[in-house]
């Protein structure tokens, strides 16, 4: 590094981008919510909000690489970054993790209590007499219609198997920067990238499947509710992750990362294990047990 | 642990940021406001919002206060009326209290701890600047021909379902509140844990730091949960999921269950810097440390924790079985052994001090002993077993209402008499904060203490017309509502003063008991708070405990 700031923390002065963002994000929030009522001309507008919100990461994500490769983030600013990724993986994790409670909750309080179980008899009694708690279920009126469930050692396990490897993966393009050795850090992050967008293909696939085949929708009841949103929430992450890996792919090829510093990979890669484990978590709850 | 701090001209080599060092503000108001990346300039747009905000949900409780003047429907329509409770409710919380806890974080704790700005300063700017558009989205829906939430600002499900256009608005608005929020946390988690002078340990913070990193931890944990829960109704509403739903194997109950174990803590989140605040007043004006700090420090720790296992105290009526009534009713009064502390440890700092009582130190008196009224009647509210009486009265109006009006606002109020000759470097006028602080905290008793007896005779909250029975309370606390809503201009009018008016200059050290790093600075401080880092003397803290 050209340590210019080695002592001084360094703050920046000004900066145009959040305001950029805050704009995108109210254009596309605002359409989303036009768009759900009904309005035309909301995708629209959607979509030129989320442009915004590209251009601003594009931007803001920018100028901090530019900084950091100028060698103006001393290592307390590098702290900084850190507790800052790990703190929104934090929420994230609360964010799933309100998701798993409600399916959770659903299968061992709801269903069992519309069966008849504990307070719930009366309930069972007056209004759905001989509804038996059985998961998967669409609950008592059956919404959504008859639907059968993806089998789990099918394609999420394939996708298990996909999301662990590029975990490996990523490890390894994570040795290779520490040692310096950029042609193998390349390879392997382009590795992990290809796993994850194929993981995603395959999910794609399977929500194919599950709609045209197997009648399972989001409006199947309770267990289409919490598995097209687990699953879905999920992906979009992985997708997401994928995309972040790329770039970092693409940062290693121009150059960028120090052996000793190189923040901006470790935080992809910790988001990209965080993706992990809630599969693991998703493949255990949602497809197995 | 950190790195020292050491700001110099041949640092900055770099283009984008040659001139504006030092002392000079920007001087464009776009690049002051809107670009800004300092901690104090975004701690008083965080303070300004959300005094806008008081104001806005204050006029919201006063058309509330005027309905229920008198028995009957005189001024508005029932369908508004719930609009009003909804929205008055949504913007003091997330609008009013929140931010401006947020904007007492940003001005304070770099000053605090000894830092020159917060550790994450463009994201901070971010996390000021969602506010602003999520709140005219929120306030859009009143002009809506749907109108706006109407559900209560709990927003359960079956009724929240029901709403019109507004439903998505409001979703959305609250996520990005949330986003706010969370940006916000982190980076005060990332300044209190990363940019503390040398020599400032953990145990030697400021208590309202202490406070604010519980809370940020709070807040990171809890404000993702309320974004599932609000993305639940959006997609029970809009594309047909069922998890609210009982037909198709969903429970409406279980909203409550998520919404509360984000609500819970969420009422942590509004009252610990106020714990905090609080803990650096008294012990300026009574001359004395605060006793018992490490004592303070894990008390707010234990109250933070229990208030993850309490969260169905507010659904002790929707038929839970029996072990969980149990459970929530003694987890609950938990709550009050370390909270008991806390109240015990202010009253015996100021036990023997040579007490005197500026503005501050009043509303901090009054804080003690008015959220301790709120805290008991919670004790009472936590018994399962007559709770089934009191849910949903005006009794828990009373309840809540004494610990975030005297509780948390007076907290800010305080906060915000105690520092405003330090950000300003004027005295604001002692007389007339006099003047509020006796005027609130009299109108505020007129106000909610009737309140009480309402909710114990019966009458039920989120009404717009009530029973002949209840008048007289009614018309005492809609008097006194009015008061202390015209109360508080003066305080907007102390605060004008002080900023334009006020000639009387403040030194640094502002009130001569006061310890703590933002005191060695100069009033008002200089644009980058600690460009090096202060010298960590333990005889400017604020405690006695330091010996660790
Ligand atoms: C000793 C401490 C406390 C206890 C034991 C306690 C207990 C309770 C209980 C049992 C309820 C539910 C009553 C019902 O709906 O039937 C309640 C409601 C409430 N409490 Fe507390 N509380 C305490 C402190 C606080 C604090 C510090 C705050 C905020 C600063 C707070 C804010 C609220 C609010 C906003 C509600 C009403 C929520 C709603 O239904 O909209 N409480 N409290
Ligand atoms: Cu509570």
């Amino acid at each position: 590094m050209a340590h210019i700031a080695d002592d001084t923390y360094y703050v920046p002065h000004g900066t145009k981008w959040p305001i950029i963002g805050s704009l995108g994000m109210i254009t596309m929030l605002s359409s989303a919510a036009f768009w759900v009522n009904g309005s035309e001309i909301a995708p629209w507008s959607f979509l030129l909000g989320a442009l915004i919100l590209i251009y601003m990461m594009f931007g803001w994500f920018g100028e901090v690489i530019r900084e950091s490769e100028a060698g103006m983030y001393n290592d307390q600013v590098d702290t900084s970054f850190r507790m800052g990724m790990m703190w929104f993986i934090f929420s994230e994790v609360m964010f799933f993790a309100c998701f798993f409670g409600a399916l959770f909750y659903a299968r061992m309080f709801s269903v069992a209590w519309l069966g008849g179980e504990g307070t719930g008899a009366l309930t069972n009694e007056l209004l759905w007499q001989g509804y038996e708690a059985v998961w998967p279920t669409a609950g008592p009126e059956g919404l959504g219609g008859d639907f059968k469930t993806v089998p789990a050692f099918g394609v999420p396990f394939i996708n298990t198997l996909i999301l662990l490897f590029s975990g490996l993966t990523v490890t390894l393009a994570h040795h290779a920067l520490k040692k310096n050795e950029r042609g193998r850090l390349v390879f392997w992050l382009f590795a992990t990238v290809v796993l994850g967008f194929f993981f995603v293909f395959l999910q794609v696939e399977e929500y194919i499947e599950a709609y045209q085949h197997l009648g399972l929708t989001l409006g199947s009841g309770i267990y289409g509710s919490t598995f097209f949103m687990l699953t879905g929430f999920h992906g979009m992450h992985v997708t997401l992750g994928a995309i972040m890996l790329l770039v970092i792919a693409i940062r290693s090829m121009r150059g960028h990362f120090k052996p000793d510093h190189h923040f901006g990979f470790e935080a992809v890669a910790w988001y990209w294990h965080f993706v992990d484990v809630v599969w693991l978590g998703l493949f255990i709850f949602v497809y197995v047990y | 642990m950190s790195i020292e701090s050491t700001h110099s001209h041949e640092d900055h080599t770099h283009a984008a940021d040659h001139d504006d060092h030092h002392d000079h503000k920007p001087s464009s108001l776009l690049d002051r406001w809107l670009f800004t990346t300092n901690h104090k300039d975004i701690g008083t747009l965080y303070l300004v919002f959300s005094l806008l905000m008081f104001f806005i949900g204050g006029s919201m409780a006063m058309v509330i206060r005027a309905e229920l003047f008198m028995p009957g429907l005189q001024l508005v329509e029932p369908d508004f009326f719930n609009q009003m409770t909804t929205m008055h409710a949504l913007i003091m919380v997330f609008g009013a209290v929140m931010p401006a806890w947020v904007g007492f974080a940003n001005w304070m704790i770099p000053m605090m701890i000894g830092a020159p700005d917060m550790a994450l300063p463009r994201m901070n700017n971010w996390s000021f600047w969602i506010l602003p558009f999520a709140f005219a989205m929120l306030l859009s829906t009143l002009f809506m021909d749907s109108g706006g939430p109407a559900a209560g600002w709990t927003l359960y499900p079956p009724l929240s379902l029901q709403s019109g256009q507004n439903f998505a608005f409001v979703v959305f608005a609250v996520h990005m509140m949330g986003i706010s929020s969370i940006m916000g946390s982190i980076n005060v988690i990332a300044t209190i844990l990363n940019m503390r002078a040398p020599g400032m340990t953990l145990l030697k913070m400021p208590l309202f730091v202490w406070t604010w990193l519980i809370t940020a931890f709070l807040l990171i944990a809890v404000m993702p949960v309320l974004a599932g829960a609000v993305t639940m109704l959006l997609t029970d509403h809009f594309f047909g999921t069922s998890f609210f739903n009982a037909a198709g194997g969903g429970d409406p109950v279980m909203f409550q269950h998520i919404f509360w174990f984000f609500g819970h803590p969420e009422v942590y989140i509004m009252i610990l810097p106020a714990f905090g605040v609080v803990s650096e007043i008294i012990p300026t004006f009574a001359r004395k440390p605060l006793f018992g700090y490490s004592a303070m420090v894990y008390a707010t720790a234990s109250i933070a924790f229990l208030s993850f296992i309490v969260w169905a105290h507010h659904m002790f009526t929707v038929g839970m079985p029996l072990t969980g009534e149990l459970f929530f009713m003694y987890a609950t009064m938990l709550i009050a052994v370390p909270t008991g502390v806390k109240v015990f440890n202010w009253v015996s700092t100021m036990w023997r001090g040579s007490m005197t009582f500026e503005t501050p130190m009043l509303f901090a008196i009054g804080f003690v002993v008015l959220f301790t009224i709120g805290g008991l009647s919670g004790l009472m509210l936590a018994i399962a077993a007559v709770d089934l009486q009191y849910h949903d009265t005006y009794f828990v109006v009373a309840h809540f209402h004494y610990v975030l009006v005297p509780g948390a606002v007076f907290a800010l109020m305080a906060g915000a008499y105690y520092w405003l000759p330090k950000w300003t470097g004027r005295m604001y006028s002692e007389k007339w904060g006099k003047i509020h602080f006796w005027l609130s905290a009299i109108s505020v008793n007129i106000l909610f203490f009737p309140q009480h007896y309402l909710g114990l005779a019966g009458m039920p909250r989120r009404i717009p017309d009530y029973s002949t029975q209840f008048a007289d309370f009614n018309m005492i606390s809609s008097v006194g509502g009015f008061i202390f809503g015209a109360s508080q201009l003066i305080f907007v009018g102390v605060i004008v003063h002080c900023v334009y008016k006020s000639r009387q200059t403040a030194t640094g050290r502002v009130w001569e008991g006061a310890k703590g790093l933002e005191w060695i600075l100069s009033s008002p401080p200089p644009y980058h708070s600690f460009n090096t880092p202060p010298v960590i003397d333990s005889t400017t803290m604020a405690h006695a405990d330091e010996s660790h």
